[in-house]
């Protein structure tokens, strides 16, 4: 199908283009914002591979949430940008290693799929003739596999408290409203009626 | 998959016209509008003064603690949209397989909320 053909070069394209520039952009701020091109790009290509589902997770999660707060980090660390570019030569040798082990791994899948394009086939669980991308999931999800959707309620709930814990910080002496006591304010509590005499205070 | 690119071609016309009319209200002020350009108009000014330093200041941790708290809850409600969509082959091990995920996750609004971490202060 050509018009299939053409929406992957387009979304693949500006993917790798985005990716890219991500890397190079002198400004982190454009980098996060060509991260989010690459995440919408990517989406296109889940909805291509017909990863329905997983296409408008991209979209409302890592577009919605996680760029943003991506972009947060980069607003709060308030680091100076051109001293950090100097100790970039630091990190090569690493980034390097990690960019070969990446290679490496993308060569295994490429090598294994070329000598048996079945292979792929095997590892998955079948889907239904006629189900939608999203109820198949669900079908599954939450049933054979119930101890990962478990483990992923608890790292949520870690995240959490450790979020909570590490970043809550009160003021002291701040005067915070009491909607309990509020509410339980009544003209007994609340008025005291005195005699006051005359020529002297309370 | 082709059904499924029949399917989103009416969005991806809507992105492709939503992008047209957006570059040529962009583009168009170049052509169409008058121009005279100084660089004094470019200039920074802030009450008569140059500008004191950067805008880009330190952001509140809050701001953070608020959206990575997002984050959370977005997440829990994505696994909620296969569930509903399957709700009717689960059966009750689905069902309470789920409600055990957002009792995990409550007890975690809970936490949060006896902290105060949702409000500002």
């Amino acid at each position: 199908m050509i018009l299939g053909q053409l929406f992957f070069f387009v979304f693949a394209g500006v993917m790798i283009a985005s990716a890219v520039m991500v890397v190079g952009s002198r400004n982190p701020v454009h980098s996060v914002l060509f991260l989010i091109l690459a995440f919408f790009n990517a989406a296109g290509l889940f909805l291509l591979l017909g990863a329905e589902f997983l296409a408008m997770i991209l979209v409302v999660v890592y577009v919605g949430a996680v760029a943003v707060l991506f972009l947060f980090v980069v607003m709060m660390l308030d680091m100076d940008f051109a001293e950090l570019r100097q100790g970039a030569q630091e990190y090569l040798p690493v980034g390097a290693l990690v960019g070969l082990i990446i290679l490496v791994e993308l060569l295994v899948v490429i090598g294994g799929w070329t000598l048996d394009p079945q292979v792929v086939q095997t590892s998955a669980a079948p889907v239904a003739e006629g189900v939608s991308n999203t109820t198949a999931l669900g079908q599954i999800l939450f049933t054979r596999y119930i101890f990962f959707f478990q483990i992923a309620g608890l790292v949520l709930l870690v995240a959490m408290i450790g979020a909570i814990v590490l970043t809550l910080r009160h003021k002291e002496n701040v005067k915070r409203q009491s909607i309990a006591a509020q509410v339980a304010r009544d003209p007994k509590t609340a008025v005291e009626v005195r005699k006051v005499e005359t020529g002297k205070g309370i | 998959m082709p059904e499924v690119i029949s399917d989103y071609l009416p969005i991806a016309i809507f992105i492709a016209v939503a992008g047209v009319i957006g570059l040529a209200l962009m583009v168009a002020p170049f052509i169409i509008a008058v121009q005279h350009p100084d660089t004094e108009k470019l200039s920074a000014y802030e009450c008569g003064f140059d500008a004191f330093d950067d805008a880009r200041m330190k952001f509140d941790v809050r701001f953070y603690l608020v959206a990575i708290l997002f984050i959370i809850f977005d997440l829990e409600v994505a696994f909620l949209f296969p569930w509903a969509a399957a709700f009717g082959e689960l059966g009750w091990f689905g069902f309470w397989s789920m409600m055990v995920f957002l009792g995990v996750l409550t007890i975690g609004f809970a936490y949060e909320w006896k902290k105060g971490a949702l409000e500002w202060d």
